[in-house]
C-alpha cells in the first residue's frame, strides 16, 4: 500500500459547497422537483411505465406469430404498428431514459459524493421535455390511422409513403416525439457529464469513481454526440414528410403517378440512423457493464479484477462504437470495400468487450459468492451478454449477415444482447438499490422466484428463435404464409416461444408485487445492507435526505473495491474511511 | 460521413489529452490516502457544461454538413447542373455582419475583465445588434432565393440551405436570449466579477457559431456542383 499525504495540494477548508435549491412546497418536492434523486425516480417510473406497453405489444405480436388469422383484431397494418411501437419504445423510451435518467440521476451524484447535479433547473427540465416526448408518442394511438407502422428504423421512402400504416400523423408524431426526446436528453446529458467531471468530491479522482459511475459517463458521452444523428435524420424526414422536400425521397411512380420527390437518397437516411444507432447498442451497453461489475465485485466480496483494464477497455468500446455502423446495412448495396472495412472494426470491438467478460469471471473466481438476487442477475447478464455477443460476431461477418440479415436469428440476436441482458441488469440495479431508495428490502424469496423465470424463460424465448432463422423465417412478416422452405415444425415452435413469452411476461407480476409490497412491509435494510464501499451507502440517512450528506461532503480516501480486507475489522474498508492510523496487519499474520 | 469522422477525431484527441490528465495509468488499488487534487479543471461548472455542449452542437452541424455533401454528391450528372444554388449576394454583409457580432462581444469580454461597465455595455449592444441583424440578413436571404424560384421542394441545395440556415439561426436565437439576460443584469448592475463569467460564456458561444457559419457559407461553393465543378476544389469536395 501507498499512503498518499498531499497536503499542500489539499485546500484548508472544506470544498466549496455549491447553493442548494430548496423545495418551498409539495408541488416543487416532488412535482416540479430539481433534486436529482426524485427526478431519478419520475424518469424510471415513467420509462418502466411505457415500456409496460410495449411489453404488451411483444405479446400480441408472438400471438400473431404463433396464432396468425385467429386474432380479428390483429391486421397486417396493426402488426406493424405494434412492431415499430414496441422496438422504439424499448430501445429509446424505455433503455436509455432508464439507465441515463433513472440510475444515471440516481446513482453519479450519490457515487462522486455530490450534494446533487450541477445544473438543477435544467435536469428538472429534462424529464420534463422526456414526459412531453413520451406523451407525445401516445398520442399517436389517439389519430386518424394511428401510430406508425414503418418499423422501427423508420426507413424512407417507405416510412412516409401513402400504404404504410400512420402515414399520416403517426409518423409526423413519432418524429417529433424523437425530437424532443433528444432535446430533453441533452440536457440531462450535460449534467451527467459534468457532474462527474466537476461535481466529485474531495479525494475522489477519476480513478477512484466506481465503474457504475464510468459506464454511465462514458455512455452519455456517447449518447450525447451520437443523438444529433438521429435528431438530423428526424428532422429531414418531417421535412421530405411535411415540405415535400427531398432529402431522402428519390422519383417514385405510384400507382402510375409520378411523386413530386425527385433525386433524394435513402441511403443518406441510413447512413445517420446507424451512425446514432450502433452507438445507442453501447449506450444501453455501457452502464449495465458498470453497474454488473459493481454488483459482482459487491456480492463476491472480491475487488474488482482489473479496474484499470475495465476503464480502459469503456474508453476504448466507446471509441470502436462510432466506426461500426455500417455493419447494419451491409444489404444496402454498399461497396465491398467498405463492408471489409465495416466487418473488421466491428470484429475488433469484441477484444475490449473480451477483455470485460474475462474479468468479471476473474473477479466470481474464488470469490466469496453470495448468491443474493442482485447477483443471480448480474450473472444472468454474463451468460447472456455473451451468448448474444457471439451471435454478433456471426453477423458483423458480411459473408455470413448476408443470408441471416432477414431472419429470425438477428431479432434473436438482438433481443439476447441489447433486450434481455441489458433488462437483467435493470433488475440486479432495482434489487441492489431499492433499499437505498426505500429504505427497505425487497423480498428475496420472490426475487428469486422472479429471477430464473424471468432468466429461463428468455432462453426458452430466444435459443430457438435462433433456429428459426437459421431455416430461413423472415422477420418482419405479418404471416408465413405457404412459404415452401419453411418446415411445418416452424409453426409449433412458434407456438412454444409464443407460451415462453407469454409466461415471462407474465411473471414481471411478481416483480412489481414485491416493489409494491416491500414498500410498505419489506424488512428494514438500515444503510449499509449489502455491506457495499461506495459512497452511496455512507450517506447519513436512508433514504439520503436533500443534499445527499447532512452538513459536510464525504471524503474518499481509497478506491471504491476494497472488499475482503486482511486485517479489517468487517471485511471491507469503505471509500470514505480514513487510513489506519497503524499500518493494516498483512495477510499472512491474520 | 468524413466531415463527422473527422470532427470525432478532434474530439477524440480533446478526450485523450483530458484522460492523460486523469492519472488512468495509476494503481488505485494501491494508492490510499487524501488525494488534494481529483482532476477537476479549475474552470467553474458553467464553462464546462458550456464546453460539452459546444461538441454536441459542433456534432449536429458536423452531421449536417456531412449529408449535405453526401447528398450534392450522390446527384446524377444530368441533374446536377440544375442543382446549383445561387447564392444571395446579401449572404456576403450578413457574413460581416456576424463577423462583427463576434468581434463586438470579444470586445465586451475584454471590458468584463478591465472592470470597464461603461464599455461593456457598448460591446454587449454592438454585438446583441449585430446579431439581431444578420438574423434579419438571413430572411431576406430566404426572401430573395424563394423570389428566385429556390424553394424547400425540388432543390436539393436549396433545401440543405434553408434547413442549416434555420438550425444556425434557432442557435443564435437561443444565444440572444442568453445575451438579453447577461445585458440586463449589467444594466441592473450586478458586480463585475458576477457579469464576467456570462459574458465570457456568451463571447465563446458566438465565436462558436461565427465558425460554424463560416465552415457552412465556404461549402455552399464548395459543394456547388457548377461553381465546384472541377479541379482541386471538387476534389476537396469528394474527398469530404
Amino acid at each position: 500500500m501507498v499512503d498518499i499525504r498531499a497536503d499542500v495540494a489539499i485546500p484548508a477548508a472544506e470544498v466549496p459547497d455549491v447553493e442548494l435549491y430548496h423545495p418551498k412546497s409539495w408541488i416543487t418536492k416532488y412535482i416540479f422537483c430539481q433534486d436529482a434523486k426524485v427526478i431519478a425516480i419520475q424518469y424510471s417510473m415513467t420509462a418502466i411505465g411505457i415500456g409496460l406497453v410495449a411489453l404488451v405489444l411483444s405479446w400480441l405480436i408472438r400471438l400473431q406469430l404463433a396464432f396468425p388469422g385467429t386474432f380479428s383484431f390483429i391486421t397486417p397494418d396493426n402488426y406493424y404498428q405494434f412492431i415499430t411501437m414496441h422496438g422504439m419504445i424499448m430501445v429509446i423510451y424505455l433503455l436509455t431514459a432508464l439507465f441515463l435518467g433513472g440510475f444515471g440521476n440516481y446513482l453519479i451524484p450519490l457515487m462522486v459524493g455530490a450534494r446533487d447535479m450541477v445544473f438543477p433547473y435544467v435536469n428538472m427540465l429534462s424529464y420534463w421535455v422526456y414526459l412531453l416526448a413520451v406523451l407525445v408518442l401516445v398520442s399517436s394511438y389517439f389519430v386518424p390511422g394511428g401510430p406508425t407502422g414503418a418499423g422501427w428504423t423508420l426507413y424512407p421512402p417507405q416510412a412516409i409513403l401513402p400504404g404504410t400504416p400512420g402515414r399520416d400523423w403517426g409518423i409526423i408524431l413519432m418524429l417529433i416525439s424523437l425530437i424532443l426526446f433528444i432535446i430533453g436528453f441533452t440536457m440531462g446529458g450535460l449534467n451527467y457529464v459534468v457532474t462527474v467531471l466537476q461535481g466529485r468530491t474531495r479525494g475522489m479522482t477519476m480513478m477512484r469513481l466506481p465503474l457504475t459511475v464510468w459506464g454511465i459517463f462514458s455512455a452519455t458521452v456517447l449518447a450525447l454526440l451520437a443523438f444529433p444523428a438521429l435528431f438530423v435524420a428526424c428532422v429531414m424526414l418531417l421535412l421530405d414528410r411535411v415540405l415535400g422536400s427531398s432529402f431522402f425521397m428519390p422519383a417514385i411512380v405510384q400507382a402510375g403517378e409520378h411523386l413530386k420527390y425527385e433525386g433524394g437518397s435513402p441511403i443518406l437516411f441510413q447512413h445517420l440512423f446507424w451512425f446514432f444507432g450502433h452507438p445507442e447498442v453501447y449506450i444501453v451497453a455501457l452502464p449495465a457493464f458498470g453497474i454488473v461489475s459493481d454488483l459482482i465485485s459487491t456480492h463476491a466480496r472480491k475487488n474488482i479484477f482489473g479496474y484499470r483494464m475495465m476503464v480502459w477497455a469503456i474508453v476504448a468500446i466507446a471509441i470502436l462504437s462510432f466506426v461500426v455502423w455500417g455493419h447494419h446495412m451491409y444489404i444496402s448495396g454498399m461497396n465491398p470495400g467498405f463492408g471489409f472495412f465495416f466487418a473488421t472494426s466491428t470484429l475488433v470491438i469484441a477484444v475490449p468487450t473480451a477483455i470485460k467478460v474475462y474479468n468479471w469471471v476473474l473477479t466470481l473466481w474464488r470469490g466469496d459468492i453470495h448468491l443474493t438476487v442482485p447477483m443471480l442477475f448480474a450473472i444472468g447478464f454474463i451468460v447472456t451478454f455473451v451468448n448474444g455477443g457471439i451471435t454478433g460476431l456471426f453477423l458483423g461477418n458480411v459473408i455470413v449477415d448476408v443470408p441471416l440479415s432477414t431472419t429470425m436469428f438477428v431479432v434473436a440476436h438482438f433481443h439476447m444482447v441489447m433486450g434481455i441482458a441489458p433488462i437483467l441488469v435493470v433488475f440486479g440495479g432495482i434489487y441492489q438499490w431499492y433499499p437505498k431508495i426505500t429504505g427497505r428490502m425487497l423480498n428475496e424469496t420472490l426475487g428469486q422466484i422472479h429471477f430464473w423465470i424471468t432468466f429461463l424463460g428468455a432462453y426458452a424465448i430466444y435459443f430457438p428463435m435462433h433456429y428459426l432463422g437459421f431455416v430461413g423465417v423472415p422477420r418482419r412478416y405479418y404471416e408465413l404464409g405457404e412459404a415452401a422452405f419453411v418446415p411445418p415444425s416452424a409453426a409449433a415452435l412458434n407456438v412454444f416461444i409464443t407460451i415462453a413469452a407469454l409466461t415471462v411476461g407474465a411473471a414481471q407480476i411478481i416483480f412489481f408485487f414485491n416493489v409494491i409490497w416491500s414498500f410498505y412491509r419489506g424488512k428494514i435494510a438500515g444503510s449499509n445492507p449489502w455491506k457495499a464501499t461506495t459512497l452511496e451507502w455512507q450517506t447519513p440517512e436512508t433514504p439520503p435526505g436533500h443534499g445527499n450528506w447532512g452538513r459536510d461532503l464525504p471524503i474518499v480516501y481509497r478506491w471504491a473495491y476494497d472488499y475482503s480486507v486482511p486485517g479489517a475489522d468487517e471485511d471491507f474498508l469503505t471509500q470514505n474511511q480514513p487510513p489506519a492510523r497503524k499500518p493494516l496487519r498483512q495477510a499472512g499474520s491474520v | 460521413m468524413n466531415i463527422v469522422v473527422l470532427f470525432f477525431a478532434v474530439l477524440a484527441v480533446i478526450a485523450a489529452w483530458w484522460l492523460s490528465h486523469q492519472g488512468i495509468t495509476t494503481k488505485p488499488w494501491l494508492e490510499t490516502g487524501e488525494i488534494g487534487d481529483t482532476g477537476a479543471s479549475p474552470f467553474p461548472p458553467a464553462k464546462i457544461g458550456l464546453g460539452v455542449f459546444l461538441a454536441v452542437v459542433g456534432s449536429l452541424f458536423a452531421l449536417f454538413f456531412s449529408a449535405y455533401l453526401m447528398r450534392m454528391n450522390m446527384l446524377e450528372p444530368s441533374v446536377a447542373a440544375g442543382a446549383s444554388l445561387p447564392a444571395p449576394r446579401i449572404l456576403w454583409l450578413n457574413t460581416g455582419l456576424l463577423i462583427l457580432s463576434s468581434a463586438a462581444l470579444q470586445w465586451a469580454q475584454i471590458a468584463a475583465r478591465r472592470r470597464e461597465r461603461e464599455s461593456l455595455k457598448v460591446g454587449l449592444l454592438a454585438g446583441g445588434g449585430c446579431a439581431v441583424a444578420f438574423l434579419v440578413g438571413q430572411l431576406i436571404a430566404w426572401r430573395q432565393l424563394a423570389d428566385a424560384g429556390y424553394l424547400v421542394t425540388g432543390n436539393a441545395a436549396a433545401g440543405f440551405f434553408y434547413l442549416i440556415t434555420a438550425v444556425h439561426g434557432l442557435h443564435l436565437l437561443g444565444g440572444l436570449i442568453a445575451l438579453g439576460a447577461t445585458s440586463l443584469k449589467v444594466w441592473e448592475g450586478v458586480t463585475m466579477e458576477e457579469a464576467q463569467t456570462s459574458v465570457e460564456l456568451c463571447a465563446v458561444y458566438w465565436h462558436f457559431l461565427l465558425l460554424i457559419w463560416l465552415v457552412f457559407f465556404a461549402l455552399l461553393f464548395l459543394a456547388d456542383p457548377v461553381r465546384g465543378g472541377s479541379g482541386l476544389v471538387a476534389l476537396i469536395c469528394r474527398t469530404f
